[in-house]
């Protein structure tokens, strides 16, 4: 059978599922149709299942396998997991979330607005329109707890990663690196080009759901004023 | 209640780890060294993975309210109890009142303590590992500081109510019982780690293949609970290409942009976009958390399955001493016990 997709080792203890390499919603429907038939499965050994814009990672634990089966642990995993991927790409039953994510692009907030729009040669109003008016989708979480890699933004405000990076960047800082726009959960250093901030809590661990996005949500930005960004924090 | 009466460089609680939260971006933290946790705790009869504090040199001083049984595993930092000096992997009666402090780096690099019963923090997300980015798990989030109380799971089994028996009016504050661990076949050849290979292993010139095996690398500086970055010769891909960020493990290592090789470690970024060259087998894991930076090791390809053998051997190691634990407490008990 063909297949659209390679399953290799991680290291000793996970493996990798990982399809071409691009970023679109095709390919990452394909990750998260074999990710939610993963999570409906329920198998056992598997510690974690991560999914990214092209590839699912699964971490195991090889001495619960080897206390239950004969097999090496890596050919266990695989075989429980093949069903998910012989599975066909269901139409989701349930709609995907839609958030609506306030952003405050007060240039007091978005850093970078300013150099954005000298460097493209257009307004910063453009910027916040563009940006504004399209949903994403959040191709997977990583970097910090609960930061979403959501794309794609318009062509037009795709901007590299600076090249040295801010060494403190505040907690809901809304940035864009290449092609991809993503929330600062924490305060941390970063590169990304900040052009808004949100008063949602992206991460807040006293929650029993810490992080605020999710695999495969989508999200639209939604802009709202310096006065509206106090009364909301 | 344990407290901290002088603070160390980065003192944390933490256990066998936090799963099932790496899609959010949380990764599993937990002690750098498992076997050193796994051994300290299973002296004084805990599970292996309780939460145990994580000493790194130099570390806190602590004082023991009360009578308790610890053990140290790990790296030998001189720990003395008042003037008496501890050795590692034994259990240790401490009277109440003790104070522990660590006075010379004697080797490793992180020293795990283990307190019976267990330390009483709330647990997040399922772990008592403290997860220091998130502010969150462990003991408030964040490293041990002066004064804080660290509340410790009471016992009363036989062994407990024994131990008290016996000490009630020792006048010596650390008392080893006649006991030891050999952890040595843990730590084997503490220079050789052996490595799978990664995806992106065969992307490597030959001449760096060669080189990834056959010259040194030194850790640097820069080696903390996320990763270790290595000093060594430049190592170069046939041709670069852009990767998409995917989900990365511990023991991963890293090809960075400078031909300089990072291996992730406890408290790694969850996904990642470097090329994966290769990764460090978990049996040798241990051995990595105990090394200093300045320390060479030579990197060994060795095929998974034997990685899974490896790990495997090291587990029946540990139940091993396990038991034997047990079994020392049992013949214990028969002598102690009125």
């Amino acid at each position: 059978m063909n297949t659209d997709y390679t399953i290799n080792p991680l290291g000793d203890h996970s493996l990798i599922i990982e399809w071409s390499q691009e970023i679109s919603a095709a390919v990452h429907d394909k990750v998260m149709n074999v990710y939610n038939h993963l999570l409906t499965m329920q198998l056992p050994y598997i510690l974690d299942i991560i999914p990214a814009y092209a590839s699912l990672t699964i971490v195991y634990d090889i001495l619960l396998v080897r206390r239950e089966q004969n097999n090496n642990a890596f050919t266990t995993i695989k075989s429980l997991i093949a069903p998910a991927l012989t599975a066909p790409l269901v139409h989701r039953e349930q709609p995907k979330r839609l958030l609506e994510i306030p952003v405050c692009y007060d240039p007091s907030l978005g850093l970078d607005l300013a150099t954005m729009a000298a460097q493209k040669g257009i307004s910063e109003s453009d910027i916040i329109d563009l940006h504004t008016s399209q949903t994403y989708t959040v191709y997977m979480l990583g970097f910090l707890p609960g930061f979403p890699y959501m794309g794609k933004v318009d062509d037009r405000l795709a901007t590299p990663r600076q090249k040295k990076p801010r060494l403190n960047i505040s907690a809901g800082s809304v940035g864009i690196a290449g092609g991809q726009t993503g929330i600062y959960p924490l305060a941390s250093p970063g590169g990304w080009n900040i052009i808004g901030q949100t008063p949602v809590k992206m991460f807040d661990p006293a929650l029993d759901s810490p992080c605020y996005c999710h695999p495969g949500d989508e999200v639209k930005f939604i802009p709202i004023s310096l006065r509206e960004f106090h009364k909301k924090i | 209640m344990i407290q901290v009466i002088q603070q160390g460089l980065l003192d944390t609680i933490q256990d066998g780890g936090r799963y099932g939260y790496q899609h959010l971006g949380i990764n599993p933290g937990g002690a750098m060294d498992r076997a050193a946790m796994y051994v300290a705790n299973i002296l004084v009869g805990n599970d292996p993975e309780a939460a145990v504090i994580e000493l790194h040199f130099p570390a806190a001083v602590l004082l023991f309210e009360e009578d308790t049984l610890i053990a140290l595993s790990g790296g030998d930092f001189g720990a003395m109890v008042n003037e008496q000096p501890l050795d590692i992997n034994q259990p240790i009666w401490i009277s109440q009142l003790s104070i522990l402090r660590f006075t010379k780096p004697v080797s490793g690099a992180r020293c795990y303590i283990a307190i019976r019963g267990g330390l009483n923090n709330t647990p997040w997300l399922g772990s008592h590992s403290t997860h220091l980015k998130a502010g969150a798990g462990g003991f408030e989030g964040r490293k041990l500081q002066k004064n804080d109380r660290i509340p410790v799971n009471h016992v009363d089994e036989d062994i407990d109510k024994a131990l008290h028996q016996k000490y009630l009016h020792t006048t010596q504050l650390g008392t080893p019982l006649p006991w030891r661990a050999d952890v040595r076949d843990l730590y084997s050849d503490g220079s050789v780690i052996r490595v799978v290979t990664s995806l992106e292993y065969p992307a490597l010139t030959p001449q760096s293949q060669s080189l990834f095996t056959s010259h040194f690398f030194t850790l640097s500086e820069q080696c903390d609970r996320m990763g270790y970055r290595l000093k060594g010769p430049a190592l170069q891909m046939v041709h670069e290409e852009e990767r998409l960020s995917a989900g990365i493990t511990r023991g991963t290592v890293q090809l960075l942009p400078d031909g300089h090789l990072i291996i992730l470690m406890a408290d790694h970024q969850t996904t990642g976009g470097y090329p994966r060259i290769a990764h460090v087998v978990s049996a040798d894991l241990p051995i990595l958390a105990q090394l200093q930076p300045h320390s060479r090791i030579t990197f060994q390809i060795i095929p998974h399955d034997e990685a899974e053998e490896l790990l495997i051997a090291a587990e029946q190691h540990l139940h091993f001493l396990q038991n034997a634990c047990n079994l020392r407490w049992q013949e214990w008990l028969q002598h102690n016990q009125k």
